[in-house]
């Protein structure tokens, strides 16, 4: 049971702390609808990992047999463009959201877009890990051996997922209304490089982009990807143990993207000192 | 002794494939990869044909070589790899890390 309900948890994890994140990021966002979106965000993704694990053989198979990098690369690229349009969003909007919040102390409920957009993160961060917690509960189902006690396992494995990602959430709102557009931005924007150099990682093992694709260093010794706080910051800042000059390029690249379109986002500025 | 016989069997059928350079196969049964070492040239790009004879799915993955594949039961999967620098590159089949696990020995 405890094997099961590790598995089940590490894989439950990377998406919780997504979700933890986007929450977070959202607060003060259109105070109704939030939560069903975020809703409909986990739903949808519950419903494709059931999807993408009933036809894994065929995923794999497509492409000359690199169809499941090619849809793994996709699904992250998907996110980074999602979560770059949310950053540009908040610069533009994010002050006046803060500003509001802090005079009249509940959320605005400008714009929906933002939300759509994350919704559409969280979808994808659970429909990847939900299929791969859905086709381990499926091997133990099919195997048929003490059923029970692992299924329990596994179900008690997404329980602790689920309160990572609370845990998650509400830690990043002990943050100080002031700061917390700022932190979340910067988590957005380190979640995305990650998945980004993820992604061309995919590209890599498909066979369809092996550029630059040797190792720059060794950190194993250091803190193992293996490790639970490796996964954690694997998912957080997209730690890798030993990266390609690829996923340095892209990471940086990614960040420095994030960076250039939030200023041009923000660039249209009104003055401020009124409002303030 | 049926593991003994599997093995046995299974190096018999791998010897073509290890006679070419590049290309490789891991056989997964009863959650244990078969071979489960396997020496590779370092510096070169290798294939790898993973092949899952359990009806169960199995994920493969090595944080080592930045894998994770799913191979679905009575099914297989390619990953690829390298170049390598000479080293050791541990694998594990991540639905039953107990038994399901090598390592790829570059040199």
């Amino acid at each position: 049971m405890l094997g099961a309900l590790i598995i089940v948890f590490r894989e439950v994890l990377e998406a919780g702390l997504i979700v933890g994140i986007v929450l977070a990021a959202t607060q003060g966002v259109a105070g109704r609808g939030r939560g069903r979106w975020i809703a409909i965000g986990i739903g949808g993704g519950l419903a494709g990992a059931a999807i993408v694990a009933a036809f894994a053989g065929a995923i794999s198979e497509a492409f000359q047999g690199s169809g499941q990098e090619l849809f793994n690369a996709c699904v992250l690229a998907i996110a980074v463009v999602m979560l770059m349009w949310h950053n540009a969003w908040m610069a533009r909007h994010g002050r006046e959201i803060a500003a509001e919040m802090r005079s009249i102390g509940v959320a605005v409920s400008e714009g929906a877009r933002p939300l759509t957009a994350l919704a559409v993160v969280v979808g994808l961060a659970v429909l990847r890990e939900g299929s791969e917690v859905v086709l381990f509960l499926y091997g133990i189902v099919a195997s048929g051996t003490s059923m029970g006690s692992v299924f329990l396992g596994g179900v008690l494995g997404i329980a602790c997922g689920a309160a990572f990602s609370a845990l998650t959430y509400y830690g990043l709102l002990a943050i100080p209304q002031r700061y917390i557009f700022a932190v979340t931005s910067w988590l957005i924007a380190l979640l995305a490089a990650g998945m980004a150099a993820q992604a061309v990682q995919f590209l890599n093992n498909g066979g369809l982009l092996t550029a630059f694709d040797n190792t720059m260093w060794d950190t194993s010794w250091l803190l193992s990807e293996g490790s639970i706080l490796g996964r954690l910051m694997h998912t957080l800042i997209g730690y890798t143990e030993r990266p390609t000059g690829m996923q340095l390029i892209v990471y940086v690249c990614t960040l420095v993207a994030m960076y250039l379109l939030m200023r041009i986002a923000r660039a249209p500025e009104r003055p401020r000192a009124a409002t303030v | 002794m049926k593991t003994l016989l599997v093995a046995c069997l299974a190096s018999a059928l791998l010897a073509p494939a290890l006679a070419r350079a590049d290309d490789f196969t891991l056989t997964i049964k009863d959650h244990k990869f078969t071979p489960s070492e396997l020496k590779v040239a370092a510096g070169k790009r290798h294939t790898i044909t993973v092949v899952n004879n359990d009806a169960t799915p199995e994920e493969f993955e090595s944080h080592a070589l930045k894998i994770e594949k799913v191979v679905v039961g009575n099914g297989k999967g390619v990953v690829r790899i390298g170049p390598l620098k000479a080293g050791k590159y541990p694998f594990v089949g991540e639905y039953h890390e107990d038994t399901a696990k090598g390592v790829i020995v570059a040199e």
